[in-house]
């Protein structure tokens, strides 16, 4: 096998974005499930790598608005004073 | 993502003056491009000079938008340029295109192996818990959490954060994969002490 290097920590470290993202083939992926069902400092790696980005995007708030004063000077710096009310969102 | 839910922005439209037009892209986009620049920047003044800028630069620079990426990802790249000019101020060291200098894993091989990802989740999102995660972005090295605040947070994909920030794709996955893991790192270790003091009060 030419991929082998998945069956190691280092080679697993090389990819550990990529199978987070789900953007490794199949092949890889089921290397890298064989390495962590083997290795719990990997597995460890792995759940808390993806913990720490699940909470990157629970902690950030897509839907926080502008705040309604940095609105306000962003449309006078812009000379876009007769668009500011009403807002359009 | 905020893109799908607005309605497409006419640059045509906006090339020929239409003010309609550009108050609609503000509105759209002022948000995302404003929350990136205080991730970016830590301070409220400061991030509203860039969101200022960046619309400033894109009404004069229109004719420089090729499309070849969204609207929002070229605001991106002007918001990340206008930045960097503030970060650089007294600091001509800040360089986002410095190519790494070894391609090793060296220094992001982890060192910490706590099994912190069970906690509970109101227990990693406590107000405590995010101001250590906000604390640990602001702790990245400026080349590392560009890409971060880009891809993990602003959620763009790897070919956009590329285009917004001028480097390759290869470079960028290196460079996220750095900052994911230092922040694993860094997070480690806060809920690592937090499960110590935990068995300690049982
Ligand atoms: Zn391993």
């Amino acid at each position: 096998m030419t991929e082998s290097t998945h069956n190691t920590c280092e080679g697993l470290l090389g990819s550990l974005s990529d199978y987070i993202d789900g953007e490794l083939g199949a092949e890889l992926c089921r290397q890298i499930e064989k390495h962590i069902a083997e290795c719990e400092d990997c597995r460890i790696v792995v759940d808390t790598t993806r913990k720490t980005i699940d909470l990157v995007h629970a902690s950030n708030d897509p839907q926080t608005d502008l705040p309604d004063d940095v609105r306000s000077r962003l449309f006078k710096r812009l000379n876009l004073d007769d668009y500011l009310k009403p807002s359009t969102k | 993502m905020v893109e799908t839910t607005i309605k497409d922005i006419s640059i045509e439209a906006l090339r020929n003056g239409d003010r309609a037009e550009f108050a609609q892209m503000v509105d759209a986009y002022s948000a995302p491009i404003y929350r990136l620049s205080l991730r970016m920047l830590g301070s409220e003044q400061d991030a509203e000079d860039v969101l200022q800028n960046t619309f400033l630069s894109a009404l004069t620079h229109l004719s420089n938008f090729e499309g070849r990426s969204s609207v929002l990802t070229w605001l991106y790249r002007i918001a990340v340029n206008e930045a960097l000019m503030i970060l650089r101020r007294g600091k001509p060291e800040v360089n986002i295109d410095d190519h790494d200098s070894s391609g090793e894993h060296d220094d992001i091989r982890p060192t910490q192996f706590v099994d912190w990802g069970a906690l509970p989740e109101d227990e990693l999102l406590s107000v405590e818990g995010r101001q250590a995660l906000d604390h640990a972005i602001q702790n990245l090295p400026e080349n590392l959490r560009m890409v971060f605040l880009l891809r993990d947070i602003q959620d763009l994909s790897i070919k956009d954060t590329a285009e917004a920030l001028n480097l390759s794709e290869a470079n960028v996955k290196v460079r996220l994969l750095r900052a994911r893991l230092m922040l694993r790192e860094q997070l480690s270790y806060y809920y690592g002490e937090r499960m110590k003091k935990e068995k300690s009060n049982d």
